[in-house]
């Protein structure tokens, strides 16, 4: 790059260039592109524009090698989007760059547009430029909203649904616009291969194109330059220039930072950099079937999102009025800047209407964040009170009104509070659910590093048939309500068992379950038969009786007996065999435990007591669930255990065949774990 | 345009130092390209991670019963079953090729060959009437043992796979997959 000398050029290079330029005329033209003049001398206000491009750039480039690993379907998009994350090289760096500089992006044209109506650099004869601006800018937030969707994650698929059910909210044509859009009439293949047109076609494309005309627009008509010049002029290369390359300079270091910052933690802390797990976040893959109570779109369309909650209780008019007509109002009004800017007081006014927008997006920003993380700071244990009156009152208002002695101070005092924890409420199940789907997230991650690798009908179908990220919600759903599930050793452990009805279900099937089990202090308790039917029932009275320091039973029988039970759940691994031989006699001795239960042939009628044969082991727990009622375990004498997996003819079983295996499965820890973690 | 071009810029502000213009482009270009590397460079390591992959290692697979193939010289095509990886995808027991097998009159020795073409690739197919392999691309041509038969565009013969009876009786093939149009044969690893 030097610039253009008089006279002939020698050399070979110099021959070729002259070569070249005779055929292309290209140095009149890198000179018209670098030699623009910068009345005033160079300066940083001036690089908006700049970073800009280099951004977009930079999302062709990356996007393009995204693009060539990526695969539009809905069993294919979450996996290779999980593949370039997390198996291919480099791939976390790659998906980080673009993820960040797209929000980078944002921020850039903010400041770019902020700068633009400052200066006053839509006036005339820049006006049509200016709008080319703002179609860029709706350009640029089109490829984010898109770009969102790509992966195929709970997150994505959520906020994204959010989004294409308010285009449905356009007059007249909205339900066939989302209906295009979605490429049908729900969410499958065709929406993710039209979001990726769009992504990577369409909205580039079409960007690429005005991003041309908005550059030479402005090269024609020269830069709006900020008065009072207090230095001589300059030329665009290479004084701008060099600004504007340190300024593209800083925001790659501030996108690196971002995505490098974990892993300097990690490495700070000592912790190992788990490089997959940097850059952008790659949720559970989308499942229409789980609720997923933290999906919020990127945070630079929070502030939308928020703003949609003003209108709450309004129905479909508020939000048509939130989503369409006041964001369609504010877009009429940038469009109209530079007619209004033609005035002092109307170029004042754009000034203020620009800021007061950026100041109501970043107030409705923080009153978003604000909801969401409330209960990281809200005291929750101060407002029991109000969780037990609206408890005593089942929320009637007469009746809370009454409670608070009909008096008004104390009912405005309450309602706050009332606000307040409900807040807390609400925030908690927010980041209850970023929990679960971060959970939900990595052992997807780790499913889909299994030596078999992912199915083909996707990793959906491989997460609804795993115990760890099923069990735990059938057993809340359906078993929680009795049984609580919680290590006894844990902090708070106590409170659990003590509220539950029903055995605590931790490690049942261990060695350590059945010890507790026999242990005359715990089986009358909470943990297991304490708040049963079965509390006063022969087998509590037995351990509490019998097997408390009694000659016929010494505690090394205890022992062999626990053994026994173990390695008849599958558990033995590791005990005395003769110890487990000689806990099986004595399970199986028609004179101690086999005088109730069935045990293998030791011919005790069945249904007096549940049968041990296999106590604990899969096939055991599965049987169980499906039918408590069963001769096989409690026959006649089951408490309040629903038969969930047979019902009355005509009628559903609550849970299905695999439903029921899977939540055996989990209780008795049985899932992939991989190998470094075993 | 004629020579014009090559004068200075008639808008160059007049007396710039010439050493800090010289330091000014340096840093123009130096810190513009230092922004520039980190995509390229992801986006590079990326696209080149194919090279970092290796196909699955040549195995025998069983293919048939020794029945299944007549002592009658003829060959019978097989597809060779095998669990693969594809990226993220693992399929159990999927088809990744086929072989003809084929047995003369009385013998238990059975022959694979590989039903991919020598030359470009294409699926090699049995000719019954004339006894003998055709590709339906280039109409390269094989005797029935797999031979070259001349004029042909196949710069080999046929490929020749390992074969084996399993201790179940059935007939194992060590299926592998060779680098085409070329007259040595050489597996792909």
């Amino acid at each position: 790059m030097s610039t253009p000398t008089p006279g002939p050029r020698r050399g070979l290079l110099g021959s070729l260039a002259d070569f070249l330029d005779d055929r292309t005329g290209y140095r009149a033209l890198v000179h018209e592109a670098l030699y623009e003049r910068v009345p005033g001398g160079a300066r940083w206000r001036y690089v908006w524009g700049s970073t800009l491009v280099f951004a977009f750039m930079t999302q062709v480039i990356t996007g393009l090698v995204l693009w060539s690993s990526y695969s539009a379907g809905a069993q294919t998009a979450w996996e290779s989007v999980y593949f370039i994350q997390h198996e291919m090289a480099g791939g976390w760096l790659l998906r980080g760059i673009h993820h960040v500089m797209a929000q980078a992006m944002v921020v850039l044209l903010a400041l770019h547009l902020l700068q633009v109506v400052i200066d006053g650099a839509y006036r005339a004869p820049r006006e049509v430029n200016f709008w080319m601006g703002l179609v860029l800018m709706m350009l640029v937030l089109g490829m984010a909203l898109t770009g969102y969707l790509l992966p195929w994650d709970q997150k994505g698929y959520w906020a994204t649904r959010v989004a294409t059910n308010l285009a449905g909210l356009v007059p007249a044509i909205g339900p066939s616009l989302q209906q295009v859009i979605v490429g049908g009439p729900d969410y499958g293949h065709h929406t993710l291969t039209r979001f990726f047109a769009l992504h990577a076609g369409f909205l580039p494309g079409t960007l690429i194109v005005m991003l041309a005309i908005h550059i030479a627009l402005f090269r024609k008509h020269g830069l709006c330059a900020k008065q009072p010049f207090t230095k001589p002029d300059a030329l665009f290369w290479p004084d701008q220039v060099l600004k504007d390359a340190v300024a593209c300079l800083a925001v790659m270091a501030v996108v690196l930072g971002v995505i490098l910052v974990p892993a300097l933690r990690a490495a700070l802390d000592g912790r190992p950099i788990e490089w997959g797990h940097l850059g952008a976040e790659l949720g559970a893959p989308a499942d229409p079937s789980e609720p997923y109570a933290a999906a919020r779109p990127e945070w630079y369309f929070l502030f939308l999102f928020q703003f949609l909650k003003v209108f709450e209780g309004w129905g479909a008019s508020g939000e048509f009025i939130g989503a369409i007509v006041v964001p369609g109002l504010v877009m009429a009004v940038m469009f109209l800047m530079p007619i209004v800017g033609r005035w002092r007081l109307g170029h004042g006014f754009n000034i203020a209407f620009t800021f007061g927008l950026l100041a109501g997006a970043g107030l409705l920003t923080a009153l978003a964040w604000r909801e969401d993380y409330a209960a990281r700071w809200t005291d929750t244990a101060a407002l029991a009170d109000v969780q037990d009156l609206l408890h005593e009152t089942d929320g009637d208002e007469e009746k809370i009104a009454a409670a608070l002695g009909n008096d008004p101070v104390k009912q405005a005092a309450f309602a706050a509070r009332r606000k307040q924890w409900d807040g807390a409420r609400h925030s908690q199940a927010f980041l209850d659910a970023v929990d679960t789907a971060h959970a939900d997230a990595r052992r997807a991650v780790e499913l889909a590093g299994r030596p078999e690798r992912i199915p083909a009908a996707g990793m959906l179908d491989l997460l609804r048939s795993d115990a760890a990220t099923q069990g735990p919600r059938i057993f809340a759903q359906h078993c929680a309500g009795c049984h609580a599930h919680v290590d006894p050793s844990a902090p708070g452990a106590e409170a659990v068992i003590a509220k539950s009805s029903a055995a605590n279900l931790h490690g049942f099937g261990t060695a350590a379950w059945a010890r507790g089990l026999l242990d005359p202090a715990l089986v009358g308790g909470p943990a297991y038969f304490g708040n049963t039917a079965h509390k006063e029932g022969d087998m509590v009275s037995f351990v509490q009786n019998d097997l408390a320091g009694n000659d016929s039973w010494k505690p090394d029988d205890v022992a062999a007996v626990v053994a026994a039970l173990a390695a008849e759940a599958g558990f033995g691994d590791g005990l005395d065999e003769a110890v487990v031989a000689r806990g099986r006699g004595l399970v199986a001795d028609g004179d101690r435990c086999g005088s109730c239960h069935t045990f293998h042939d030791n011919g005790t009628a069945a249904g007096s007591a549940p049968d041990l044969t296999g106590w604990g082991a899969r096939d055991w727990l599965v049987g169980i669930i499906t039918d408590p009622t069963h001769e096989r375990f409690y026959d006649g004498s089951n408490d309040r255990m629903p038969r969930f997996g047979t019902a009355d003819e005509g009628a559903q079983p609550p849970l299905s065949a695999k439903q029921i295996a899977l939540v055996a499965d989990w209780l008795r820890g049985t899932w992939y774990r991989p190998a470094a973690a075993q | 345009m004629g020579s014009t071009h090559h004068d200075p810029p008639a808008d160059r502000p007049p007396g710039g130092e010439p050493r800090r213009d010289l330091l000014t482009r340096l840093a123009a270009l130096t810190c513009g390209g230092l922004a520039t590397l980190p995509p390229v460079l992801a986006g590079v390591w990326t696209f080149l991670d194919p090279l970092r992959r290796k196909g699955a290692a040549a195995a025998f697979h069983p293919v048939a019963e020794l029945e299944a193939v007549p002592d009658d010289g003829l060959p019978r095509r097989f597809p060779v079953v095998s669990d693969r990886t594809d990226a993220w995808t693992g399929f159990a027991s999927d088809p990744i090729g086929a072989v003809y097998l084929r047995r003369e009159k009385g013998s238990e020795t059975v022959q694979a060959l590989s039903a991919t073409c020598p030359h470009a690739g294409c699926f090699v197919e049995v000719d019954p009437q004339e006894k003998c392999f055709r590709c339906p691309c280039h109409n390269s041509r094989f005797a029935i043992d797999g031979g070259i038969v001349p004029p042909s565009p196949s710069p080999r013969a046929m490929d020749e796979l390992e074969c084996r009876i399993g201790p179940g009786g059935e007939i194992e093939v060590q299926w592998q997959n060779f680098y085409t149009g070329i007259a040595e044969k050489k597996a792909r690893s």
